[in-house]
């Protein structure tokens, strides 16, 4: 039996090795987002009055703490929460293609928030000053987790999952929520047409740390909580038979996936607006590095995805200076080519 | 042990499994045979606790439609007919999830399983990438490593396996029954489906014949394998030999007498 341990491990290693660089990755783009900004502070200034002895001047304090931590930490959690969300809808569908932007839970949650924004003002108005920024995350939540379970209902049968049925049933259920979101927009006053807007556009430039904790109350739980999915996740992609039989309780697998991807992806689409291919990509950049095993891939995805976001929103800062891309657009176009790349070679094992 | 008393299952609106009445012990390898449809994957997949049921199905004193799935996991290993992998896991990976938490020594298990089987030379070769065979035996590999040790303090375990062998070559369906035998030596129960008669009657201690989701016989290879019996079950003329020092062989019938 000791034989056993004699045998080559050429995955685990190299898998092994990915977490600090993914780590260093994240910590390099956290510095060039606080370092980089259309006030001109850079870090390399603030660092050197501080050394100096000098303190930093009340300027540079509201640029760094009140415009650019925020920003960052916003776009750590939506970017992390966007990657979890794919991983584990992945997962759950067994399938890597899917993913919450594109198969419609972007969408409910989107209804979510726009129903929270035009609705809102209907309801009492002490309980909006208390939990009024809470609103819009909760409803997109909301919306997320109703599409997640009827995706589910509709696209699984037995265990399997038909890409086919999931991607039109996606369709049909982006478009219902794009019919209702059209509807509520006509009733929105121009003070909400305004805000729909702003938030449409997917962008990380209305952080405040005010929105951000309503988002982290969501992200932060669902992304601890990720990991003990992890070999449930894995038992899963041998179908729910097998899983079952393998000891996992699959209908608990499947309430407590749902409701991950409900509130990360509910909770990003709330602060960001729409920002796809975070949630593909980033997982099947991670499968290719590091293997499949989710214990592995819900860590690092939630580190990878924080990574890229960042650095997407510094390129979205900085193509069009002074003003700004949606960085909705950005990661469309690096995310799309890699998508139809997996497609592409998705087609050798026998199709989808 | 493994008692079923009264097993119904109804699959929409044809009852599948029509009163099943069978007991199955430890230390034995009992091979369900029939033909297509005549309900043995479904009284498999009963006992595995996959399906609803009316009656009774007891294994080791659970009710297993009443057990928790963790709770049979570590007391029974189920082998599906087909089991697709969605991600690129390795063998080795596949493998190791079939180790139930807690368990000690368990890359020992993943090893050995995997040596059982003749696929250590594969275990970091995503599994997608191997024939269809070479995944059927990986898969049985991750079921053994689930249930390695055939008795446990909490009593034997068991094997539930839906045509293990179907996608092998004669020389693996060989090993396959191999592994079934010594781990029915080892003190633990096997429950296996079979569609080849001989292969049923070189391993099993009991055979049971289902036809129509009836029990249509049930005992040792040598009451079980008769011609009359099996020509009306299989609705085709079989003879049935003694081998010296080997038991009963089923022999088709000459394919010209068919079809002329």
């Amino acid at each position: 039996m000791a034989m056993a341990l004699d045998l080559p491990h050429p995955g685990q290693p190299r898998a092994a090795r990915l977490r600090p660089w993914l780590v260093a990755l994240l910590l390099a783009a956290a510095l060039l987002s606080v370092g980089s900004g259309a006030a001109g502070v850079s870090l390399h200034g603030v660092l050197g009055d501080l050394l100096s002895g000098q303190g930093i001047s009340a300027r540079d304090k509201v640029v760094l703490l009140d415009i650019r931590l925020p920003r960052l930490a916003m776009g750590i959690l939506v970017g992390a929460g966007l990657a979890v969300a794919g991983a584990v809808m992945q997962g759950l569908f067994r399938n890597p293609l899917a993913d919450p932007g594109i198969v419609g839970v972007g969408a409910g949650a989107g209804l979510g928030a726009v129903a929270a924004i035009v609705l809102g003002g209907l309801l009492p108005g002490a309980l909006v000053a208390t939990f009024g920024q809470y609103l819009v995350p909760v409803a997109a939540f909301l919306g997320a987790w109703g599409a997640t379970l009827l995706l589910y209902r509709v696209a699984s049968r037995g265990g399997r999952t038909s890409v086919a049925v999931l991607l039109l049933a996606g369709i049909a259920l982006a478009a219902m929520a794009g019919a209702l979101t059209g509807v509520l927009t006509y009733l929105a006053d121009d003070r909400q047409l305004r805000d729909l807007t702003f938030w449409g556009m997917g962008s990380l430039a209305g952080a405040s740390w005010l929105r951000l904790v309503a988002g982290a109350a969501l992200i932060a739980p669902a992304l601890v909580l990720a990991p003990r999915l992890a070999r449930g996740l894995d038992a899963l992609a041998l179908g729910e038979a097998a899983a079952a039989h393998m000891g996992t309780d699959i209908e608990r697998l499947k309430r407590h996936s749902v409701l991950v991807v409900a509130a990360l992806a509910g909770a990003a689409v709330a602060l960001a607006g729409g920002i796809g291919f975070v949630g593909i990509v980033v997982p099947h950049l991670l499968r290719l590095l590091a293997g499949p095993g989710h214990r592995r891939l819900l860590v690092d995805a939630a580190l990878l995805g924080a990574a890229l976001l960042v650095l997407a929103d510094l390129v979205a800062r900085r193509v069009v200076v002074p003003a700004e891309l949606p960085i909705g657009i950005v990661t469309a176009v690096l995310g799309a080519p890699v998508f139809l790349w997996i497609l592409l070679r998705r087609r050798g094992f026998g199709g989808l | 042990m493994l008692r079923i008393a009264d097993l119904h299952v109804r699959l929409g609106r044809a009852e599948v499994l029509a009163g099943i009445d069978l007991d199955a012990a430890p230390g034995e390898v009992t091979v369900i045979l029939g033909p297509n449809g005549s309900g043995k994957s479904t009284l498999l997949r009963a006992v595995a606790g996959e399906i609803a049921y009316a009656g009774s199905v007891q294994l080791a004193g659970h009710e297993v439609a009443r057990t928790a799935p963790w709770r049979l996991a570590a007391l029974r290993g189920v082998m599906e007919q087909a089991s697709t992998v969605a991600f690129p896991f390795t063998v080795a990976e596949v493998v190791r999830l079939g180790l139930q938490s807690g368990i000690e020594a368990g890359e020992e298990i993943v090893a050995a399983a995997l040596a059982e089987v003749g696929l250590s030379a594969f275990a970091h070769r995503p599994i997608q990438e191997l024939s269809g065979g070479q995944q059927a035996r990986a898969h049985l590999a991750r079921v053994r490593a689930q249930v390695w040790h055939p008795s446990g303090h909490a009593g034997p375990r068991w094997l539930l396996l839906d045509e293990p062998v179907a996608s092998l070559d004669i020389g693996h369906q060989v090993e396959v029954m191999a592994i079934l035998r010594r781990f029915a030596q080892g003190g633990g129960g096997v429950v296996a489906v079979l569609h080849d008669l001989n292969l049923a009657a070189s391993v099993a201690d009991r055979i049971v014949l289902m036809a129509a989701g009836r029990i249509e016989a049930a005992g040792p290879p040598e009451a079980v394998l008769r011609d009359d019996l099996l020509s009306r079950v299989y609705g085709c003329p079989l003879r049935v030999g003694v081998a010296p020092a080997r038991g009963p062989w089923v022999l088709p019938p000459p394919i010209e007498a068919l079809s002329a």
